[in-house]
């Protein structure tokens, strides 16, 4: 075999508090398509920093190309020919697509910028991409993939021996990232060696050779994509077994089988043509004590708005919300337990106006922007877990500082965030341990209706099954959630109902009793598969308050909706 | 030893209390009895009070300051609100017929402290009610403020002659100059109500991140309005202090530029311009740099017309050493010379 391009040995990088990299091995050799994998905190991106020169290692060494190199910064290893695509495309929309790719070593002549030529030069490069686009056009009238390319292409550009790809293909949508991996093909076959890091196993194992996997910074192996199963990656990812998710898939079906109509557990939500001008059309809801109801619906569909005016953080202009007045019967009443009924109109006709209001009647909504609206990432874990409690009891009435204490430890253990220190600074966790404080958050106000939006986006698969015990634990307990998930598979596994939105309208309310993800797809894709499927009373949004949501759940329980779409394919 | 060393050296407050010991350090050579305090007459004397009592306004108004910064706010308004605050307890102390009676002090003290405090309101409500930046929303009391002063005086510089008034200036407590006991008092009172409440948790978390506190249920509105109210008190009784050094109230001159001065100081003492964390400590330090230096400049001898620019060079230095270029700097040479040690000793081992 030929001789390595990237050599990375014996690598190790500590921040405060945390060991990143703890003697990870890396190589990549020239023509092969190269995948990182791990879980978030594996220390997949401190890696990639380490070998692209933003991040100095502690020990260690690394050669490219056969030398010995200690990069200074990102420029000293984008000259050593490691040149890098990062998710964002941060190159300047308003300047044209040639000046985009060469920005920075414009061909010159007298002094001056020779546009000519650099128009040339970058038409080369866009050829041999096979990316036929004006080089003269502006780089922000073309779509993100588009724009991607050209980041690709300025990479090139500087001779690069080695490509990084850091999630390239997020944003791309099917037919582009067959684009994208036609494009990486071809450098491959050229001779680059390419490094591809992407959350979608199926790409991963169209497009890459080889796999290096890592866990909790430490190396665990490399392999052949193609000489390993799936199963086998996924359990290398997380070091433990999937059962815990099957586990609960079945738990949560059982649960649904037993929940016969007579048991409909009491209202703990009602709203009533609800809606807020320019982000959700009036809706009608119901979410009983210690239901899980699921929001199902494309990006900007209005899941994320519904669930913001739920949660006071945006104030509806037209309809009612009543929260129930039953008590405070948080512990042990089951779903099913709590008899019929006797929650309704509790604090009737009230509208919540502030996140304040919503969080001193126990809704907690945890916003889907964990880094913008989410976490506060200069002070510690343990001042995020206890913020919200801590002002919801104002500033003079401080939590006691041993009371405190109690918190933190007991959520740092229940929720396994790691590392387990109160005092770390949550900026220097990964994205699930951020999630996690969170939602530890939101659990120490000991909330009634627990709003997440998008918890397990973006966090590895170990603490994403750990996030959807968590909620299945909840409800059974008694605690009514509100989830929302673009996965559809996690939408089903834990939601006792699901709402489905279409176009900033709640079009569907149904009972998930068998439903499956192609039923789900036919309903968020197009509504009127639903009514044919016979989905019964399905309300459409502006049918007026108290139209009727699926009230009988026996009618709900058909699995037409199944057939149906089964049909369509 | 060597770990207890790093944690000194990477901590917020090093380079700032490096700085202090140098410029005291640059005292004491030029001037060996520097650091001498004597007793007369019962009470303390020497460079060292001097820098104390010299210092405490700008001190007090720095407090406040740093609440404020804190938040990712700033207070412009302050040199005028102390400037107003002197203003009103003079032309009250004139206008009563006995101005040496304590009683008519009390009051004035009294009127003007309030006076402050419903400035500070109103640059609360400016900046959390309406949502104007704070340097704008702080600079229109600064520049209207001193017209305020003005009018309140009448154009006039208000000489008083009552003799409890004047200790606020140049008093004495057991011993300690008065404006000292009061600003260790107001630091005493800020560090206690910020700590030892959740004030100081929740004005970091709003000035860090204030949307993602907003949904966690913090009341942004009220912390803006008790932090500029705060501020706007600090710098009322820091005008109290000042005119009454002088005797007079000064439309035009009382605490002018005293919020630069105050900025820095919170600057110097590592609490971010960004907002987020911050440090009272660090504020008493900045204060301390800022006040050595004034008075190094009078003691080494430069000459007064080159003040500021020595200024600007040791704050330009200060801010040098924080900043997260030389940290970085300053990491990677730790790491060079770990490397050359641990090379050293496997040779040797060899």
């Amino acid at each position: 075999m030929t001789e390595p391009v990237v050599e990375m040995s014996a690598i190790s990088i500590s921040f405060p508090g945390v060991k990143a990299l703890d003697d990870v091995s890396f190589r990549m050799f020239p023509g092969e398509v190269h995948s990182l994998m791990g879980e978030n905190g594996a220390g997949k991106s401190t890696l990639i920093k380490a070998l692209t020169g933003v991040y100095q290692i502690d020990s260690g060494s690394i050669v490219v190309d056969g030398e010995s190199v200690s990069f200074t910064g990102p420029a000293a290893a984008q000259a050593a020919g490691i040149a890098t695509v990062y998710q964002e495309v941060n190159l300047l929309p308003n300047l044209s697509v040639a000046e985009n790719i060469l920005l920075g070593r414009e061909p010159r002549r007298f002094g001056s910028i020779d546009g000519r030529a650099m128009r040339r030069r970058a038409a080369e490069l866009l050829d041999g991409l096979n990316l036929d686009i004006d080089p003269g056009s502006l780089l922000g009238s073309h779509s993100l993939a588009v724009q991607q390319l050209v980041a690709i292409a300025r990479a090139i550009d500087v001779d690069a021996k080695v490509l990084i790809l850091d999630e390239p293909t997020s944003s791309l949508d099917a037919d582009e990232v067959a684009e994208l991996f036609r494009v990486i093909r071809s450098l491959r076959d050229s001779g680059v060696a390419i490094l591809f890091v992407s959350h979608f196993l199926d790409q991963i194992y169209e497009i890459t050779d080889r796999l290096t996997v890592l866990r909790n910074g430490r190396l665990v192996g490399e392999y052949l994509t193609e000489e390993l199963l799936r199963i086998d990656l996924v359990q290398k990812m997380i070091g433990k077994e999937l059962t815990v998710l099957d586990e609960i898939g079945r738990k949560a079906h059982s649960a649904d089988a037993e929940g016969a109509a007579a048991d409909r557990p009491a209202d703990f939500v009602r709203a009533e043509g609800l809606g807020r001008t320019g982000a959700i059309e009036p809706f009608d809801l119901v979410i009983g004590e210690g239901e899980v109801i699921g929001l199902a619906g494309l990006l900007g569909s209005g899941r994320t708005e519904l669930a913001r005016i739920l949660g006071g953080i945006d104030r509806a202009d037209s309809g009612t919300l009543s929260i129930g007045g039953t008590g405070r019967g948080t512990g042990g009443t089951g779903r099913g337990g709590a008899g019929g009924g006797s929650g309704r109109g509790g604090r009737g006709g009230s509208k919540l106006r502030t996140p304040r209001q919503a969080i001193s009647r126990r809704i907690a909504y945890s916003s889907e922007d964990r880094r913008g609206e989410g976490i506060i990432d200069e002070l510690t874990v343990r001042d995020n877990i206890v913020l919200a409690l801590q002002a919801d009891r104002g500033w003079f009435r401080p939590i006691p500082k041993k009371r405190q204490e109690e918190l933190a430890q007991s959520y740092i253990q229940a929720l396994n965030i790691r590392p387990a220190n109160p005092d770390a600074l949550v900026r220097n966790l990964s994205g699930g341990n951020q999630q996690k404080v969170l939602l530890a958050r939101w659990l120490a106000i000991a909330p009634r209706l627990l709003i997440l939006d998008e918890p397990t986006r973006g966090i590895d698969i170990g603490a994403k099954a750990e996030i959807q015990k968590l909620v299945y634990t909840l409800a059974e307990n008694g605690m009514s959630v509100v989830f929302i998930s673009a996965e559809l598979e996690e939408v089903l596994r834990l939601s006792h109902r699901v709402a489905v939105l279409r176009d900033r309208r709640l079009v569907a309310d149904i009972e998930n009793d068998g439903l499956t993800v192609d039923a789900l797809l036919a309903l968020i894709a197009d509504g009127s598969v639903a009514e044919e499927g016979g989905v019964p009373d399905a309300p459409t949004a502006g049918s007026g308050p108290g139209a009727g949501r699926a009230s009988d759940p026996d009618s709900t329980t058909a699995p037409a909706p199944l057939e149906t779409s089964g049909d369509r394919r | 030893m060597n770990a207890l060393l790093l944690r000194t050296v990477s901590s917020r407050l090093f380079w700032p209390i490096v700085m202090l010991l140098v410029l005291v350090l640059i005292n004491v050579i030029a001037f060996p009895d520097f650091l001498t305090v004597t007793v007369k007459d019962g009470h303390l004397f020497g460079s060292i009070i001097d820098i104390l009592r010299n210092g405490a306004p700008t001190l007090i108004i720095a407090v406040g300051m740093t609440l404020v910064i804190a938040t990712r706010g700033i207070d412009l308004s302050v040199g005028a609100v102390a400037a107003i605050s002197g203003a009103v307890a003079c032309s009250i102390l004139l206008g009563s017929s006995d101005p040496g009676n304590p009683g008519t002090v009390a009051v004035a003290v009294i009127v003007a402290l309030i006076i402050s405090l419903v400035l500070g309101v109103w640059n609360g409500f400016l900046v959390s009610v309406i949502g104007i930046q704070p340097i704008i929303a702080t600079l229109i009391l600064m520049t209207a403020g001193r017209g305020v002063a003005m009018l309140i005086t009448e154009g006039q510089i208000l000489t008083v002659d009552s003799a409890p008034f004047k200790e606020l200036g140049s008093g004495f407590w057991f011993g300690i100059p008065v404006a000292v006991v009061i600003g260790a008092v107001i630091f005493a009172v800020a560090a206690l109500l910020t700590r030892r409440t959740a004030l100081g948790m929740l004005i970091e978390s709003v000035g860090i991140n204030p949307e993602a506190s907003r949904q966690a249920g913090v009341r942004a509105r009220v912390l803006l309005f008790t932090v500029y109210a705060f501020c706007a008190l600090s710098a009322g009784i820091a005008g109290l202090i000042l005119t009454a050094n002088q005797t007079a109230a000064d439309a035009n001159n009382t605490g002018l530029f005293i919020e630069l001065d105050a900025i820095l100081a919170v600057v110097i003492g590592g609490t971010s311009l960004a907002g987020g964390r911050y440090s009272l400590a660090g504020t008493l330090v900045g204060a301390l740099v800022i006040q050595t230096l004034v008075t190094t400049v009078y003691t080494v001898g430069i000459p007064p017309i080159v003040t500021m620019v020595f200024k600007a060079a040791v704050v330009t230095a200060v801010c040098l050493l924080q900043s997260p270029t030389t940290n970085a700097a300053f990491a990677q040479l730790r790491q060079r010379l770990a490397a050359r040690t641990a090379r050293v000793k496997e040779a040797a081992a060899s």
